[in-house]
């Protein structure tokens, strides 16, 4: 590797706006706060990379680091084949050192691989991190203009110049740390705050779990045998909840609800009020929603009735105390879900249903059994082999279609079967509805109070529905179990894991650190305290407060992730984003505008 | 991915393969065989010079042989490590002993031909397993002429021709003579629930049948797409809502009925037969291109791998959890997550590795201190 050999050309560089950016935000500025820099002189250090030949073989990377050389404040400037190298990141620090820099901007990828190296070498260098200003050259311009050389050079600089001119205005920023308490609240005690609340606290957390409920164990204490164990889900939730009391770092409220919720991540106050105890206030540093989803009572589905026609959940109660009189059943599948009013599957009835139906085959002898389904939701591994063994059994399964559902009327159950083309007329003495879960009642008052939001169904909205099931966008409030989505037990104690897998992060820290990029009420005297940016923010960041000048909006820094919609929903323009001032993509688009000069 | 390998913690041993496992939770050695890759890690850059110079075409396995690379290459463009590898049992060099061309245009002077396997013993508290899935090979499965009939291709080939990075631009050349393919069908269950082959159900074809068809319409407003169902298992979180649009929006048409059998017409058009089970009639479509949803199975080698790592696997060659512990295998202190644990999509892959990761760390972290009060 041959360093191009150092050219600077002091004395042919524009003459520097010391002390003043010209170009500040239009009219007279109502923000009082100083330019960091314009104390001293500004001193800029470009460094243009060639990424080997990604970016210097499709663009004239010595023609835009001789240009960089020549723009206001900059006082020196080299092109690398790798800035990233470790010759690379020497040359940076060096250069610092030598020049005498203040600022630091590097064009080159992509800040999303490479802004964390290039903030270290500048800190290692002595220059605040914040002071360095990244140009991404080839994502957004050599590899998306291959064979443009020309407009690929000059965008190069178009770019340069912008990243110049908002580096100028950049100012020293230290990191925001909050400590967080090391206690959990995990609302809701079904399997999956069980299982949330255990795995805190063997890590060594306190952890309050709140249950609206006299008794914990959610809905598992109305199930039977647990598909595809078989296990007793009595006995298997029942040890749980064995483990839970017996552990010293779980303090139980049942018959307690959440009636309010302040803070943030690391410092949450929330006041529990209990039936046989008196409210009081938990001080937590993170929450977990546990609270779970109920069987949708088929109430007007296929002529429910509660005697005859029953739900799945009433079956597994028949079968639990061993009150099924019944010889011939009929399962009739998907009351209440897929159909317009609520399109989706909740994933678990169809086992529910292979289940008990071949529960019944097995210990009732004689018993015949229909199933009438319009999709069989047996994914994976044993659901299948399951559905297997219920036709081995002699469970007998009719497809049915939305568009002609059969037809329950004394004793009979009608069903015409695209399947096998047959009108079918089923005697039975019992009717089972496998209708869906729903979420819980008191959904949306969690929701409200966590300012966590819901889908269109009640059920949990996490952060991202493929990469972060667990998460909210907001941090330190996680989910878990089908208070999210319906899931098995097996699927539930998954996420609970995973749920206590993320909270126990800021608690095993003991503190979070955020990114000073966040909103901040630059000018106090405009707001009004109209709460638009409180109402908008998706994370909870913003609230209103009493201040002896009436109402404010007031930053919680934390939880802030700098989006700026709180800024851009401002109509008094009294907020701001740090680190993205209005100053500093003013003047970037300004330096575009102004074009070479 | 780019997460994991930025973070200070984890350290990636990419190319390896780990060998054998002794000790107990806790306190665990695995031997692990890092191959050499006759490239140096410290110094590749990724640069891509070699590449372009090395003489040698190979067809690329992670394009599905769609396309050909180098004997040096990157597996994938965002691979990490972005480090180049070359191909000993292809590169000209170590068949001839003549060439090195890459090691002369490498300005890094990253090439090592005299690079040797490393193995490395490692002491590890706990393992987690997480080796996913291969898919099925359907060839034996005659019915659908894969194979034989050019424009029969597999799921995984389609996501590749889709992809904007792939080897068509992410234009749906068929492969026979190149042409855009408009009419697509998609064969479910093609080795899934089957007792011949995988008895088990993939969970996933039917979700990716949908979304691949979703996204030849939106490449092309004419592509007109049927996917051939049996129970069409749409059950995660907005899947039936998804489905739905995929009908309303896309145009896609969903047939419930099983394949019989794909011919091939004079143009070299797959031409599917099916049974109409709904109407209950045997009838064919002629398409440009037919993608079969093949199953997912888990990865190639995990039985010696289970026999490696002394855990428990079922019948169908997914790794045993145990009831009521998700993540934990039969072997204390060795965890296991995602698709090799049965299958799963994504999300439920995540969330199943942040449980194995809880586990581990309850398993063998000391437990936080913390102050009461
Ligand atoms: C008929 C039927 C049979 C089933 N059989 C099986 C099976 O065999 N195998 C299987 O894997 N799965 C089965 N399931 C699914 C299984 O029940 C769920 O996976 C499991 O219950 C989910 O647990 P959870 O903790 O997430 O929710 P839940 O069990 O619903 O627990 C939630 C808890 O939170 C409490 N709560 C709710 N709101 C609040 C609040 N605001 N404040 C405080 N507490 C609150 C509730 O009182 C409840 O105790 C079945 C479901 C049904 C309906
Ligand atoms: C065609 C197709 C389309 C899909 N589309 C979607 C979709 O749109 N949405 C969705 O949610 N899901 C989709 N899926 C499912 C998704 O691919 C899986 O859920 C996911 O890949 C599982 O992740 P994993 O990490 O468990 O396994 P994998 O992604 O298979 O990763 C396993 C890794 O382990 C490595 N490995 C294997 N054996 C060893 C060994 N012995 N030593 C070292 N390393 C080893 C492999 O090389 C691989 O890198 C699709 C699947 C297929 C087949
Ligand atoms: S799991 Fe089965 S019964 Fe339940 S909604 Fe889905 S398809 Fe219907
Ligand atoms: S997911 Fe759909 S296509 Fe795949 S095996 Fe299951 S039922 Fe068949």
């Amino acid at each position: 590797m041959s360093p191009e050999p150092e050219k600077e050309m002091k004395g042919k560089r524009d003459k520097p706006e010391k002390g003043s950016p010209v170009d500040r935000a239009g009219g007279e500025s109502r923000r009082q706060e100083v330019d960091a820099a314009p104390a001293g002189e500004i001193r800029i250090g470009a460094f243009i990379c060639n990424c080997g030949t990604n970016i210097a073989g499709f663009l004239d990377a010595k023609d835009v680091s001789d240009y960089a050389r020549m723009l206001p404040n900059v006082v020196f400037s080299r092109e690398n084949l790798f800035s990233c190298s470790e010759a690379g990141v020497t040359d940076i620090k060096n250069a610092i050192k030598e020049h005498k820099l203040n600022r630091v901007v590097v064009a080159a990828c992509t800040p999303r691989t490479h802004e964390p190296l290039f903030r270290a070498a500048c800190e290692e260098a002595g220059l605040n991190k914040f002071l360095f200003e990244f140009v991404n050259i080839r994502e957004h311009c050599s590899w998306v203009h291959k064979g443009e050389r020309d407009i690929a050079t000059q965008k190069a600089k178009d770019l340069v110049r912008m990243g110049v001119a908002r580096a100028t205005r950049l100012e020293p920023k230290e990191e925001i740390t909050t400590d967080v308490k090391r206690t959990a609240l995990v609302i809701g005690g079904g399997i999956s705050g069980l299982t949330c609340a255990l795995s805190l606290a063997r890590r060594g957390f306190m952890v309050t779990l709140v249950e609206r409920e006299k008794e914990l164990g959610g809905l598992l204490r109305y199930v039977n045998v647990l598909y595809p164990s078989g296990v007793s889900a009595g006995t298997f939730v029942a040890s749980r909840i064995k483990e839970v009391k017996k552990s010293s770092r779980i303090e139980v409220l049942t018959s307690s609800t959440v009636q309010n919720v302040k803070g943030y991540i690391g410092d949450y106050v929330v006041s529990v009020s209990s039936k046989d105890r008196k409210s009081r206030d938990v001080n937590c540093g993170v929450i977990v929603v546990a609270t779970g989803a109920n069987q949708l009572v088929p109430e007007g589905h296929f002529g429910y009735d509660g005697k005859k026609v029953v739900s799945q959940l009433q079956l597994e109660g028949m079968l639990r105390q061993g009150k099924l009189k019944s010889k011939r059943i009929v399962m009739i599948l998907c009351a209440g879900a897929r159909i317009r009013e609520r399109v989706y599957c909740s994933k678990i009835c169809c086992m529910t249903s292979i289940k008990n139906a071949t529960l019944i085959k097995k210990t009732v002898p004689g018993a015949s059994v229909h199933l009438l389904y319009r999709d069989l939701q047996c994914y994976g591994v044993a659901n299948e082999e399951a559905y297997l063994g219920a036709k081995a059994m002699g469970v007998r399964f009719v497809n049915y279609s939305l568009e002609n559902p059969p037809v329950v009327e004394n004793g009979r159950v009608r069903v015409s079967s695209p399947l096998s083309g047959r009108e079918m007329s089923i005697e039975t003495d019992l009717v089972v509805l496998a209708s869906p879960l729903v979420p819980r009642e008191g959904a949306e008052v969690v929701s409200r109070m966590l300012k966590v939001p819901l889908d269109e169904n009640k059920f949990f909205l996490e952060a991202h529905v493929k990469l972060r099931p667990m998460d909210f966008a907001t941090d330190g409030i996680y989910v878990c179990g089908t208070a999210h989505w319906p899931a098995s037990v097996s699927e539930s104690i998954s996420q609970a894991l995973g749920a206590a897998s993320h909270a126990s992060i800021p608690l095993t820290r003991g503190y979070v650190k955020v990114e000073p990029i966040v909103s901040e009420l630059v000018d106090e005297e405009a707001c009004r305290g109209c709460g638009m940016c409180a109402a908008v923010c998706p994370y909870g960041a913003v609230e209103i407060v009493e201040t002896d000048k009436g109402p404010k909006a007031r930053m919680i820094e934390v939880a802030c992730k700098g989006c700026g919609v709180c800024a851009a929903s401002c109509y008094k323009r009294a907020i701001g984003i740090s680190h993205y001032t209005d100053e500093q993509l003013d003047a970037q688009v300004r330096a575009y505008l102004k074009g070479d000069e | 991915m780019l997460d994991a390998g930025r973070h200070p913690n984890i350290e990636i041993l990419a190319y390896s393969e780990v060998e054998s496992v002794k000790g107990r939770a806790g306190a665990f050695t695995a031997k692990v065989r890092r191959k050499a890759r006759f490239i140096n890690e410290e110094l590749c850059n990724a640069c891509g010079d070699c590449m372009a110079k090395c003489p040698r075409k190979v067809p690329d396995d992670f394009d599905m042989h769609l396309r050909d690379r180098r004997a040096v290459y990157l597996y994938f463009a965002q691979g990490i490590p972005a480090v180049a590898t070359i191909d000993k049992d292809h590169c000209t060099y170590f068949e001839k002993g003549k060439c090195r061309l890459c090691e002369r245009v490498c300005q890094k002077e990253a090439v090592d031909f005299e690079q040797k396997d490393k193995i490395l013993n490692l002491s590890v508290d706990a393992i987690v397993v997480a080796t996913g899935l291969d898919v099925f090979d359907p060839t034996p499965m005659t019915q659908y002429g894969y194979g034989r009939i050019k424009n029969v291709i597999t799921g995984l080939e389609y996501e590749r021709l889709i992809n904007a990075t792939g080897p068509t631009g992410g234009h749906l050349y068929r492969p026979s003579d190149g042409t855009l393919a408009k009419k697509v069908a998609y064969i479910q269950c093609v080795g899934s629930r089957d007792l011949n082959y995988c008895k088990h159900c993939s969970s996933v074809c039917c979700m990716y049948a949908i979304k691949d068809a979703m996204l030849a319409r939106e490449h092309d407003v004419e592509a007109n797409s049927h996917i051939f169902h049996t129970d069409f298992r749409n059950v995660g979180k907005w899947f039936q809502e998804y489905e739905q649009k995929g009908k309303d929006l896309y145009g896609i048409n969903y047939v419930r009925g099983r394949v019989g059998e794909v011919q091939e017409d004079k143009d070299g058009n797959p031409v599917v037969w099916y049974e109409d089970t709904q109407k209950r009639e045997v009838k064919s479509l002629t398409f440009d291109l037919v993608v079969l949803s093949v199953a997912a199975m888990p990865a190639k080698g995990s039985e010696e791998l289970a026999k490696i790592l002394g855990i428990e696997l079922d019948d169908s060659g997914f790794v045993r959890v145990r009831a009521g512990e998700p993540a934990d295998t039969s072997r204390p202190g060795i965890f296991s997550c995602g698709f090799c644990n049965g299958p799963v999509d994504i999300p439920e892959s995540v969330s199943q590795a942040s449980a194995a990761a809880m586990r581990v760390a309850e398993t063998i972290l000391p437990q936080v201190k913390v102050a009461s009060g």
